[in-house]
């Protein structure tokens, strides 16, 4: 493997890692906040891709507009959900949040084969991120991949400045350490954990609107992102969203390299470093920490 | 003691009188549902008596359905060859997720399960064995002969039938065993109290260790069992879908029980099957899950207890 190679590989894993990051925080700030367990949140970054199929013939080439716009409609369906179907599952047992949120996969895979069938369809980027830049003499990188890692890192820093910055923030954290303090405090705990579910279906929706022009969109593709996400859980410590950014590039490059040395069983990999890790530390990298 | 198993000795008579008077549809049915309920009842030993929510059961599943295929090879093989590989490779490959999952408890252990079961998926999905996403076919199917006789061969539909029932039996008589015995007394302590049962001086993760070897093996009973009967396998069956319908037939027969486990296995078969047909449902059997997630949802919310549950509600409420 050359340099210019192993630089596109490091890349493309970071990229990788960055997007399921996005989809991770948001699974790992719904059950360290409010204890659900949630399987359908690959959904949410299936509808994400789907969204960006759907809008992308309105919006044409104003791409960041399009953006905004998949996330304000996710948002309110989260807050629309959690209000119709999630805050019924709190009180439940993780059996039977299980069943129920699988349930929901069902639903939404079939409300997506009758909206939209069962086709692969590929989602344009736009015009000014065509092509890409120079690296060594016969690679180039897409510039569109470029601009899917950099808005990655600017969504997990605005995350981190909203949990750990402000009042909202504050009140997070403080929901998820002692449910009945905050609520004793005044705080209407209900409107707080609305508010953390429609981030977090925000954030697994804009995964998706940012994955859709470079994976297309095709049936099934919530499914193989929650498990992947799971295991980034898993690795990083519930609740932790530092530990899910770790966990996350972490993966990313395990499974980008996997790809390149071990092609038959890189899908194995990912697995097994979840193994190790859970030999070492049963609890993950970093339980509990902001 | 005679009528705690009046239930299952009864049904046991029934269905083994039932090929006299089924058509081959029907009988492949049965044969569908007790498979199911085989499986169920390995999952019933980790949910319902350990209190283990594992949501990585069919990798289990797959794994003795794709050991019987591939024990068999072009030429075929003894059922007394294609069963002890079957069960070991399950078991072996339990005591690894097992001894792993172990270590975590509750969410965690659920997603751990879930990741550890789509390892196993991968194998069979990526790799030269596993046959790729079309699965193995399996030419000629498990016999057993004994002095040149041929006892059972599951090439035979009534062989078949015969033998899946007898494993049904077996399953349901020996989790009625584990549940009587010490060890099934010192895991319903972990389900209730783990904290109190180490107190007591018990080592909980051996015992849990133990179920969930145990729960392994029994899954691959049935995955053998599905094997032979579909005469193929494919990575569908370690998909995570899998797992989600056995415990959804737990949950919706009544966890707890091991009646329950073998209503819930029926009443999801007899519901997929349903929601499946053309001729009941017109155009909406195309989207039959759409109708599965909602009768899910439904059935969640309403029975939490499962059928078995409705019973004693159905009681409780004329007397109360």
């Amino acid at each position: 493997m050359d340099l210019a190679t192993f630089l596109v590989q490091c890349l493309n894993a970071v990229q990788y890692g960055l997007l399921l990051f996005l989809v991770a925080s948001g699974l790992t700030l719904i059950f360290g906040i409010m204890g659900v367990i949630n399987l359908a949140h690959g959904s949410f970054y299936m509808i994400g891709a789907y969204l960006a199929f759907a809008l992308a013939p309105w919006f044409g080439d104003w791409f960041l507009l399009r953006l905004a716009a998949g996330v304000l409609l996710a948002a309110l369906f989260g807050y629309l959900l959690e209000w119709a179907f999630f805050s019924f599952l709190y009180q439940r047992e993780h059996l039977q949040q299980v069943l129920l949120t699988y349930a929901l996969i069902l639903v939404f895979e079939e409300l997506r084969s009758i909206l939209v069938g069962n086709d692969v369809h590929g989602v344009p980027a736009p015009s000014w991120l065509s092509g890409g830049f120079a690296l060594g003499a016969l690679m180039s990188y897409p510039w569109y991949r470029v601009f899917a890692s950099l808005a990655c890192i600017v969504v997990a820093l605005a995350l981190y400045w909203v949990v750990n910055r402000t009042r909202l923030g504050m009140m997070i954290r403080a929901g998820a350490s002692n449910r009945d303090m905050v609520r004793g405090l005044g705080i209407d705990i209900r409107l707080l954990y609305r508010i953390v579910f429609a981030g977090g279906v925000a954030l697994a929706a804009l995964a998706g609107m940012i994955a859709a022009p470079l994976s297309s969109v095709y049936p099934g593709m919530g499914g193989s992102v929650l498990i992947i996400c799971f295991v980034v859980v898993v690795i990083g410590g519930i609740g932790s969203i530092t530990g899910a950014l770790i966990a996350s590039l972490l993966v990313g490059f395990v499974d980008t390299f996997g790809k390149v040395f071990f092609a038959e069983y890189s899908g194995v990999l990912v697995y097994l470093l979840m193994a190790v890790i859970l030999v070492w530390r049963p609890e993950g990298l970093m339980r509990r920490g902001y | 003691m005679i009528r705690r198993f009046a239930i299952p000795l009864a049904s046991l008579l029934v269905l083994l009188a039932l090929p006299a008077v089924l058509t081959p549809y029907t009988q492949d049915l049965v044969v569908r549902i007790a498979i199911y309920a085989v499986f169920a009842l390995s999952l019933e030993l980790l949910v319902g008596m350990t209190g283990l929510v594992s949501l990585g059961h069919a990798a289990f599943l797959g794994i003795g359905a794709y050991a019987t295929v591939l024990v068999s090879g072009d030429a075929g093989a003894s059922l007394l060859k294609v069963l002890p590989v079957a069960i070991a490779a399950a078991a072996l490959y339990a005591l690894f997720v097992g001894a792993l999952s172990l270590r975590t408890r509750g969410v965690y252990f659920i997603m751990v399960t879930l990741a550890f079961a789509q390892m196993a998926y991968f194998v069979a999905h990526d790799t030269k064995l596993g046959g790729g996403s079309d699965g193995i076919f399996l030419y000629v199917k498990p016999v057993l002969d004994v002095g040149g006789a041929t006892l059972v061969n599951l090439d035979d539909r009534r062989h078949l039938y015969f033998t899946v029932i007898a494993a049904l039996a077996l399953t349901y008589a020996v989790l009625a065993l584990i549940a009587r015995s010490r060890f099934g007394h010192a895991l319903a302590g972990i389900r209730v109290n783990e904290q109190r049962m180490r107190a007591a001086g018990f080592a909980t993760y051996r015992y849990k260790l133990a179920a969930f070897v145990v729960a392994g093996a029994l899954a691959a009973l049935a995955g053998v069992l599905l094997a032979a009967k579909d005469g193929a396998v494919n990575p569908e069956l370690l998909s995570w879908h899998e797992s989600g319908a056995v415990l959804l037939m737990l949950i919706l027969g009544g966890i707890g029980s091991l009646n329950g486990a073998v209503i819930g296995a029926i009443a999801f078969t007899l519901l997929t099957e349903l929601f499946q047909s053309e001729a009941l449902l017109g155009p909406l059997a195309a989207h039959w899950q759409l109708s599965l997630g909602l009768a899910i949802i439904g059935f969640v919310a309403l029975l939490p207890k499962g059928l078995i549950g409705l019973r004693a509600r159905l009681f409780g409420a004329r007397h109360g």
